[in-house]
């Protein structure tokens, strides 16, 4: 085992630890971190958040018990102050020594204050720790106004500090612009013009000599002889590295300031690491937080004796400034020679942009986003991955002006592109896990990948990387289910496959709120039973009334009875069971569209004895009363028929069997005719095939009923096999992706892309996700049962099949008249 | 003389007599069953998710069928409800008042639950 100490306790030495401990274990390193603060590591990019919130826990990295959970021995409170590197030992300012095998040093940084008159003075501070917040706070609820040193990145996050605590804001910058290591003049004027519009004061190429008051600071003077009356200051022009035990440990040091260290991270002493802000790479201090993550990550595997380097970083950034989005990516300034700038200026909107292109034209080197930085993300992949650019580069930032699209979608990125430079995270990274875990809530993929984690400037990417891939799953439009259920249906689909959910109420307790409806719970029934094909009689209550009594109910409160018969292909020996038992029961009788036998009329305490008789007779279940498989027509196909090509009747009864009892988001039907006459009407089917010489047409997506719509064209003149394998995988693509409800015809409208999408998810394979689709399909039909048959032989499900429940009796109101020779329920609200 | 006219509530203080229904034993989980009490139909509700009992009439007066008792059951809000399997009209259990349209609201009734017996109270 060996031992780390970790001097410092900041966002560094916190990545630091988390990602030893996700690689090793306490047996190999034992952890021990040393913090100058009081409380745990915290989110200091987001600290002007403390302001509005006051509140610690919010901006924590991770909470206390975070630390020992992981087996990390945090010391806070203590503050290292020499190093023995003979003795390889550490002690604090308390005294207390501690041994290391490797030490890291994530000392971080202190704020820079230039040397200047009466810095001393009361309501004089820096804005680094939440300390210091604590105090402006404290100090600035008994002023009216503020003072920022400092027109740069931190000074303009101190500036929406002093701001959100009600102060008149003057923000005072030493440079003739605003944020000048970032922006160029248009754009910095554009930022300003924004700052002053929020009622902020700007003072440019002012060289701060003076600050002056007796005991408390009541004035600055300049250089320039002009002076800025003012109650507090907040300095905040730039960091120095916190390299204090550099001297006494003898341990070199960079131009700059800093531990200085090679590519590994090591200092002069290769037991000794430095990271974050407190390192110095090739004369470097990074003050960001994603080149720190960076090297930590590169400190672990180090340690880990994986061979991992650091190579300077891209200082790229994006912010939320005061409100204000600003960006700055690449060659920002263009200082490139020949580069190419284009830039977009709108005073009205307040948008600035410009790039800047390769002096060839052909690449994106840079650039600035003032006002809408929306296209950061997508313009820094393309300006990392040098991708090509549009034939007019201008739409990068305007975007497309009429005619095509300019390219560029997000999922056209490289999976290698880097998507979070914070956590290193790759558009592959995130497209895979979405994929493999079957994510729907973008928490999860934040969680899983770390994306976005870090300073946040990538969330809209990521965000609009989890919606363009569950796009390209077929997810459209985020449609929840009810009130109960904050999640689509195709969220709940993978839920509740991923979390192995297999009852409503694990679903509602995990996922949803309230009691439940009658939208969601025959929704959720349907989502189960598709994905475990479970009985579902075990949870009758959530089920739809036909499907709670596996028979659909019609006027008057009766029920009717179908059985299958796959392909409309029936013996004279059924047909003469389903005649006894219809007459026994006083049932009515009609051939459906669907071509089998409905029996109507039946009350609820004989289904079980018809459906005994039924089984008796080799009947199965028709689950004519459920969103599921109804029936797959035939004609009659070339055994009979002088025209038919193939034998229709008997691919129908294969496909039917191969089907039966598939539940889906509506009820499913299909159709095989033996040739282009087409007398099964497949063409107005779910699925439905039409044999031509060289095998069959595949069509999808049609339906009769309210709005009949003609099925389309997925697959030509292909064999039976492959007819099924395309059928498998149109059926649960459609079954994972649909809306609850939706037909297939409806689906295809909503589906983006339309049927050509749909051909190349489910012949080209386009996704990748045939086989996963086929496996699926097979675990359905594995788990194929007749519900009938199990109700019959269970006791218990028999014995809800009774009107009353203190009574054997069948409902006296239910009431039929007769019509031709047989019965029908009397009239609605007639009751006897 | 109408169903209406028939069905009609009964408030805990204005009970005369529980009717034991049946067991509690044999109810499903959040669901209901019926039970005929003197020519009447009385749709009886184990909302177990709440740990509430409800009844109503089991008549249904959008079409007048006796079907109540197989409604799902949920909430509206927080208000319990029971959806008809017909035409999903939605009535409150607690009050019986329709919750999605004009329909005339259900009569309801009290419910108890003793020794794993469960009573309906009526007048």
């Amino acid at each position: 085992m060996k031992k780390v100490i970790v001097v410092g306790n900041g966002m560094v030495s916190y990545k630091f630890c988390e990602k030893l401990r996700e690689k090793a274990s306490a047996d190999e390193f034992k952890i021990t971190v040393y913090g100058e603060e009081l409380i745990p590591a915290y989110d200091r990019v987001h600290l002007s958040e403390y302001f509005s919130s006051e509140s610690t826990d919010l901006l924590l990295m991770a909470p206390a018990d975070w630390y020992q959970e992981h087996a990390i021995d945090l010391k806070t409170g203590q503050l290292v102050t020499s190093i023995n590197r003979d003795q390889k030992t550490i002690t604090t300012h308390t005294g207390i020594s501690d041994q290391y095998d490797y030490l890291i040093l994530a000392t971080g940084s202190r704020p820079l204050v230039p040397p200047i008159t009466g810095s001393d003075k009361k309501g004089v501070f820096v804005y680094r720790t939440i300390e210091d917040l604590d105090q402006i706070i404290d100090y600035g609820r008994k002023v009216k106004r503020g003072a920022i040193l400092g027109g740069g990145l931190l000074g303009l996050e101190a500036g929406k500090a002093l701001m959100d605590l009600g102060l008149k804001t003057q923000v005072i910058e030493f440079s003739h612009r605003l944020m000048p290591r970032q922006l160029d003049n248009a754009a910095s004027k554009m930022l300003q013009q924004k700052i002053e519009d929020l009622g902020i004061e700007v003072y440019l190429n002012k060289n701060t000599t003076s600050i002056n008051g007796n005991g408390k600071l009541t004035s600055l003077g300049f250089s320039d002889g002009t002076s800025l009356n003012t109650d507090m200051l907040v300095i905040s022009c730039g960091i120095i590295s916190r390299d204090e035990l550099a001297e006494s440990a003898g341990l070199e040091k960079g131009k700059r300031g800093g531990f200085k260290v090679n590519s590994q991270l090591q200092t002069n002493d290769p037991r000794i690491f430095a990271i974050g802000e407190a390192a110095s790479y090739e004369d470097m201090v990074y003050g960001l937080v994603a080149p720190g993550y960076d090297m930590a990550d590169v400190v672990v595997k180090n340690l880990l004796a994986e061979k991992s380097f650091f190579r300077g970083a891209d200082m790229s950034t994006k912010l939320k400034l005061i409100g204000i989005d600003v960006a700055s990516f690449g060659d920002a300034l263009g200082e490139t020679p020949n580069c190419v700038p284009i830039s977009f200026e709108d005073k009205n909107a307040g948008v600035f942009k410009r790039i800047n292109l390769s002096p060839d034209k052909k690449k994106l080197i840079g650039g600035i986003l003032v006002g809408d930085a929306e296209q950061y993300g997508m313009l820094l992949q393309i300006t990392q991955n040098e991708m090509a650019i549009p034939p007019n580069p201008e739409d990068l930032i305007l975007g497309s002006r009429g005619g095509e699209p300019g390219g560029n979608a997000i999922l056209d990125l490289p999976d290698s592109a880097q998507i979070c430079s914070c956590e290193n995270v790759t558009k592959g990274d995130i497209t895979n896990t979405i994929k493999e875990k079957a994510l729907t809530d973008l928490k999860e993929v934040r969680a899983c990948t770390k994306a976005g984690t870090g300073c946040g400037a990538c969330s809209p990417m990521v965000g609009d990387l989890f919606s363009a891939t569950l796009k390209s799953m077929g997810h459209t439009v985020r449609k929840t289910l009810c009130a109960h259920f904050d999640f689509t249906r195709q969220e709940l689909y993978s839920l509740i496959k991923v979390k192995e959910i297999k009852s409503y109420e694990q679903l509602l307790n995990q996922y949803g709120t309230g009691d439940g409806c009658e939208t969601c719970k025959p929704a959720v029934a349907s989502l189960l039973a598709s994905i475990w094909n479970d009985t579902i009689l075990k949870q009758d209550t959530i089920q739809d009334t036909n499907d709670r009594f596996l028979a659909n109910i019609q006027k008057g409160g009766s029920y009717s009875v179908v059985p299958r018969v796959p392909g409309g292909e029936i013996t004279p020996d059924k047909l003469i069971a389903i005649g006894s038992i219809a007459k026994k029961y006083d049932l009515y009788t009609k051939i459906t569209g669907g071509q089998r036998i409905d029996m109507f009329g039946a009350k609820i305490n004989d289904l079980p004895k018809i459906w005994r008789e039924l089984i008796d007779a080799g009947f199965e279940s028709g689950h004519a009363y459920g969103k599921a498989l109804r029936t797959v027509k035939s004609c009659v196909g070339s055994s009979w028929c002088r025209y038919g090509l193939h034998d229709s009747v008997s691919f129908a009864i294969e496909i039917e069997n191969r089907y039966k009892g598939l539940r889906s988001p509506h009820k499913l039907k299909g159709a095989v005719s033996g040739c282009r006459r087409e007398c099964a009407e497949a063409q107005c089917k779910d699925f439905g095939l039409i044999a031509t010489e060289a095998g069959y047409n595949l069509y999808v997506c049609g339906n009769g009923g309210a709005n009949p719509q003609h099925a389309k064209l997925l697959a030509g003149d292909i064999d039976e096999k492959t007819a099924i394998k395309y059928i498998d995988r149109f059926l649960m693509f459609y079954i994972r992706t649909a809306e609850p409800l939706n037909r297939t015809s409806v689906w295809l409208n909503k589906l983006e892309g339309g049927i050509d999408y749909l051909k190349d998810v489910v012949v080209n394979d386009s996704l990748a996700i045939g086989e996963e689709l086929e496996k699926d399909m097979q675990a359905l039909i594995a788990a194929y049962h007749c519900e009938w048959h199990r109700a019959v032989n269970d006791e218990n499900m028999m014995k809800k099949f009774r009107h009353f429940a203190n009574s054997d009796d069948s409902d006296p109101t239910q009431d039929f008249v007769p019509m031709r020779e047989m019965k029908k329920p009397a009239e609605w609200g007639i009751t006897k | 003389m109408t169903e209406e006219l028939i069905y009609q509530s009964v408030s805990p203080e204005n009970v005369n007599e529980w009717f034991m229904a049946c067991e509690e034993s044999e109810f499903p989980e959040n669901g209901g069953l019926c039970i005929s009490f003197q020519g009447l139909q009385i749709a009886v509700f184990n909302f177990s998710r709440r740990q509430e009992w409800y009844a109503t009439q089991n008549l249904c007066p959008h079409k007048k069928q006796m079907i109540l008792s197989r409604g799902m059951i949920g909430s509206d809000g927080d208000e319990p409800k029971v959806a008809c399997p017909f035409h999903k009209k939605t009535f409150s259990l607690k009050s019986g008042e329709n919750l999605n349209g004009n329909e005339c609201a259900l009569a309801t009734y009290p419910v108890k639950v003793e020794q794993g017996k469960v009573y309906v109270g009526i007048r």
